[in-house]
Parts: structure tokens; C-alpha cells; sequence
């Protein structure tokens, strides 16, 4: 079996997922054959063929068609992407060109049939594609990194420019005030504290506790958090002694953001939500009560 | 500008969902649908764009059984012009490749200069149709949209990236744009505005999927609970104090 693993460059950077693409393939004991596009100097380590194209790092028509190209080549049973912004958007091109078949953001394989999560991770599927060239996106964190070994042969594959579509520039959302990513203990806000008033009694567990206030993405995006508080794969990842996810489901972007974390403790009124998954305590209350009563106690 | 809007009605994800042995997809019985969240926000873009342009027309467009039209109504109430529903009862268990097929037959002839999606499901989330139907239609699409300017001829889109980076494109019509959360507020339909949609054109076509399935799903059900989580319950008195006593075993208070 061969995969055709698709690294990807972003500001010149060649991202570190490369080596959980990698160990994918060897997880099914594949032959790994790589596809970088964009420029940058950087290389990742393995055994094999590297097909380098440099031009943009965004340009989806090009990239689809030099993806093709080295299909054509190379004839890979699989191509397989992260589930990142990147994987996400170049993915479907390449299997709408291919015959349709594509995967996204798998957590596991075997023998053929692919684990996936839907319904927000309250439920998982089994899925088979249909025969022939499959497309597939990877979870990050779900498949572990292929420690970098040896130096791959190289070969360059043409990439053309993107005429209808131009990657103009990059800006960073302003810097944070808070660095989420260095924090001992955070507690988190989701969308289940229900209205912004209620953001204050989660920064007063937080002050009592010493703790940072972060939160989920919705969030953020009503308006009810700055975004330096934003906590998950569009945010910051975090790894602290203490986690307490006041009000959150649990989306799988969140979990990626904060499952490291040493000890969490979530508190939902729902005890089937998927944040259950990660957390080793699951307070089954309503949090406008809960919160203040373990803020008080804490005093 | 000729502007569609591709929505999708998902069930409730606060919902109980429930798998029988064997089966494909979840019981549909007793859930509460809505427009999936994604969707939103494409929806109020496209309405937010009508009124910044002024000439344009706002078509939304959803593939999916009878319930469908729910969802449909209430994208009229919150300003789109007309309806157009692709019943299909089957199109939920319908796989992505199936499903963009469907509605790019439908839409290619109808020359939109702009197609507004979700970037996904919040049910299947494959994050796939959107794309899929930008190549179907021939379009210059690009995904993950939190910010969006058009016009005419030219819209401009960041994209989201990871750890808050954004990346800035510009393209050419015919585009497709999928939205990602966070791109605007969607509004709440006005009682005036849910009674003036009520007048709406609203279009009704059957289609039958005329491909076969890229990918069959052989198994459904809730994740494996390993490592699952210690459950807290009983009375609030008692909940707090198992949580100081489990925080101060872990020395993360004094």
C-alpha cells in the first residue's frame, strides 16, 4: 500500500504535523511517498520519495493540480492530509477530482474502515469508502508522531500560479494580554453559563482559585470573552496542573485546545456531554448554582 | 449579484441521541431540529451583503427531507428572497459527495456570482460539501471565512488558520465562500419579518441521488467511554465539598 502524505507550509514553516502524517502511514505499514507545496527551505526526516513544489503557500487550484500530478505518478491507494485549515480546504479539491471519496478528520483505522465523530462527539461512525484512491483528513493528536529518521530523495513536481485566487497576506489577531498557554490553573467559561453577566462568577472561581479565565470558542464568538481567552484548536493550547470547564460541551476543536491538561474537572448539567471523555471529575449540577457555592467554599 | 445560500437542518446537539442496532444513522423521532449554526452565519452574510450592495438577490437552498423547510422558512425571515427545497427524505443518510452532486446540479445552470455555505455540519461535520460543490459549479472557492467583503466581481475573505493566524485572499467571481463561526451575529427573525416570509417564494423539487455512495457507513453509535469521567452527583452541599477534598489531595489549593 502506498500513501501520499501532503505536508504544509504556512509563513515559510513546514508544520510539525508532517511526523503524525508519517505515522499514520506506518501505522498501516505503508509506504510513505511526501508532497510538499509552498516555499520553505525545511525538510521533514523519513525514508522515501519527497515531491517538492515551490510557490504559494495558499493557492487551492494550484495545489489541486499539482497534488494530481503526482497521483498520476505515483498512483497512492491513499492521500492523506491533517484535518487542519490547510487539509481542510485542499482535501475535498483533490476528491471531487478523484471520484469523491474522502475521509475527514479520522481517529482511527483498521482494516479498511475508517472511526470518525459526529454529532459534536456525542457519537462515532464506522465508514468504508468505496473502492479505489481514498482522501483522507487526520484529527490532530490522533495518530503519533513518526520520530524523524533519515533523508528523503528528492524530486520536484511543477507548481503553476493561482490566477482567480491570490493569498494577499497574513495578520495575527492582536497579541493577548493573557498567556493561556503558560497557566498553572484555568477555568474555562462555555457556552452553558448562558448570558455574559454570568462570566463574572466564573472569574470570581478563577480569582479564588488563582486560576486564568478562558473559555470556549461560542463564547468568544458572541462577544462575551475577548479572544485571547479562547481555548481550543483556533486558540490556545494549554496544559495546566488544572482545568475546570464550567458549561462546556466539549466540541472536538475545544478538546484538541485542552485535553493535556493534568487534572480536569468539568461541570455540566448534561453528564453524556463529550467533555466527559477527557475529564477525570464530572460535577452533574447546574453551574450558576455549583460555581458560586464552590467559589464560596473556596474563600 | 445572484447570491445562494446552501443551509442544512440538523438536530438539536443538545439532543439524547439514540442508535438502533445496525442502523446507519441516528432516531429522528422526538429530536428538535435547527438550522445547523455554521449555517447561520452564511445566511446573515449573504443578508448583511444585500444591504451593503443593494442589487442583489438572495436565493437559500437546502437538500434534505420535508422537516427541511423549517429551516428554510426561518432563512426567509431573516431576509433571504426565496426558497428553494431539494426533498430527498433520504438525503440525511445521503454521503457528502452524493449530497454536493444533488445540489450542483440543481445549481450550475442558475449562474449565482456567489455561493455562502457553513464550513460543515454540526451532525456528519465532514466539512466536505461546501468544497465539493465549488468544484461541481466551477467556482473559486475558498473556506474557513471570518471575514468577508464583496464586490462586484471581487470578494475578499480572511481565513481562519490555526492559533489565531488569519490568512488574507482575494478572489474572482464566480466564488464560493464557507463560513466559519465568529464571521458575523446572526440575527433573530422580527415577528414582522417571520409574517412577510410567509409570502415568500418558496420552491419545492424532488431529486433523487442518481450516484452511488462514495463510502458506506457500517457502524453508528456513542464513543467508547475509556477513561470516562468520575460522575459528582448528589447535593450541591456535598458536590462542592467532593471538589475542594479532590483539590486539596492535589495540593492545587491551600
Amino acid at each position: 500500500m502506498k500513501a501520499l502524505v501532503i505536508g504544509e507550509v504556512v509563513q515559510g514553516k513546514l508544520a510539525e504535523t508532517f511526523g503524525e502524517l508519517l505515522g499514520f502511514a506506518a501505522s498501516l505499514g505503508a509506504e510513505p511517498v511526501g508532497l510538499i507545496l509552498g516555499d520553505t527551505a525545511e525538510r521533514p526526516g523519513f525514508e522515501g520519495l519527497l515531491y517538492i513544489g515551490t510557490g504559494a503557500e495558499y493557492a487551492p487550484a494550484a495545489h489541486k493540480a499539482a497534488v494530481l500530478d503526482v497521483i498520476e505518478q505515483e498512483k497512492p491507494d491513499l492521500v492523506v492530509l491533517m484535518h487542519s485549515a490547510y487539509g481542510w480546504d485542499l482535501a475535498p479539491r483533490i476528491a471531487a477530482a478523484t471520484g469523491g471519496r474522502q475521509l475527514s478528520e479520522v481517529i482511527s483505522v483498521q482494516d479498511g474502515v475508517f472511526r470518525q465523530s459526529c454529532c459534536n462527539g456525542k457519537l462515532q461512525r464506522r465508514v468504508k469508502p468505496a473502492a479505489g484512491l481514498t482522501v483522507v483528513t487526520l484529527q490532530s493528536g490522533a495518530f503519533p508522531s513518526a520520530a524523524s529518521a533519515g533523508t528523503p530523495v528528492e524530486k520536484t513536481v511543477e507548481q503553476s500560479s493561482d490566477g482567480a485566487l491570490k493569498l494577499t497576506g497574513y495578520i495575527q489577531k492582536p497579541a493577548a494580554k493573557v498567556d493561556l498557554s503558560k497557566a498553572e490553573k484555568i477555568v474555562s467559561a462555555g457556552r452553558g453559563v448562558g448570558k455574559p453577566e454570568n462570566i463574572a462568577m466564573i472569574q470570581d472561581l478563577a480569582t479564588a482559585l488563582g486560576a486564568e479565565l478562558g473559555s470556549s470558542r461560542p463564547v468568544v464568538d458572541a462577544g462575551w470573552l475577548g479572544g485571547a481567552h479562547q481555548v481550543g484548536s483556533t486558540g490556545s493550547t494549554v496544559s495546566p496542573k488544572l482545568y475546570i470547564a464550567c458549561g462546556i460541551s466539549g466540541a472536538v476543536q475545544h478538546l484538541a485546545g485542552m485535553k493535556k491538561s493534568e487534572l480536569i474537572i468539568a461541570v455540566n448539567k448534561d453528564k453524556d456531554a463529550p467533555i466527559s471523555e477527557v475529564a477525570q471529575y464530572m460535577v452533574v449540577a447546574d453551574l450558576l448554582e455549583f460555581v458560586p457555592a464552590l467559589t464560596e467554599a473556596l474563600k | 449579484m445572484k447570491i445562494l445560500v446552501c443551509i442544512k437542518q440538523v438536530a438539536d446537539m443538545e439532543s439524547r441521541f439514540v442508535v438502533s442496532e445496525g442502523a446507519s444513522w441516528f432516531e429522528e423521532t422526538d429530536l428538535a431540529f435547527r438550522i445547523n449554526e455554521y449555517d447561520e452565519f452564511a445566511i446573515e452574510a449573504a443578508v448583511q451583503l444585500k444591504a451593503s450592495l443593494g442589487e442583489a438577490e438572495v436565493t437559500v437552498l437546502s437538500a434534505g427531507p420535508q422537516r427541511a423547510s423549517d429551516a428554510l422558512k426561518k432563512a426567509l425571515a431573516m431576509g433571504a428572497d426565496k426558497a428553494v427545497l431539494l426533498l430527498d427524505p433520504e438525503a440525511p443518510k445521503k454521503d457528502s459527495w452524493q449530497v454536493a452532486n444533488l445540489i450542483a446540479d440543481w445549481a450550475k445552470p442558475q449562474g449565482f456570482d456567489l455561493v455562502l455555505t457553513g464550513m460543515q455540519s454540526q451532525d456528519r461535520g465532514s466539512g466536505q460539501v461546501s468544497l465539493f460543490l465549488g468544484e461541481l459549479i466551477g467556482a473559486n472557492s475558498v473556506s474557513c471565512a471570518v471575514a468577508l467583503e464583496a464586490s462586484p466581481g471581487s470578494i475578499k475573505v480572511e481565513r481562519e488558520l490555526e492559533g489565531g493566524l488569519r490568512a488574507q485572499v482575494e478572489l474572482s467571481t464566480p466564488a464560493l465562500v464557507s463560513c466559519q463561526l465568529g464571521l458575523n451575529q446572526p440575527r433573530y427573525p422580527t415577528l414582522p419579518n417571520i409574517m412577510k416570509a410567509k409570502k415568500k417564494p418558496f420552491e419545492t423539487i424532488e431529486v433523487t441521488a442518481a450516484l452511488d455512495p462514495a463510502q458506506e457507513v457500517l457502524w453508528m453509535g456513542a464513543p467508547e467511554k475509556a477513561g470516562a469521567a468520575e460522575l459528582i452527583e448528589g447535593d450541591l452541599a456535598s458536590q462542592v465539598e467532593r471538589v475542594v477534598s479532590i483539590l486539596k489531595d492535589k495540593k492545587l489549593v491551600g
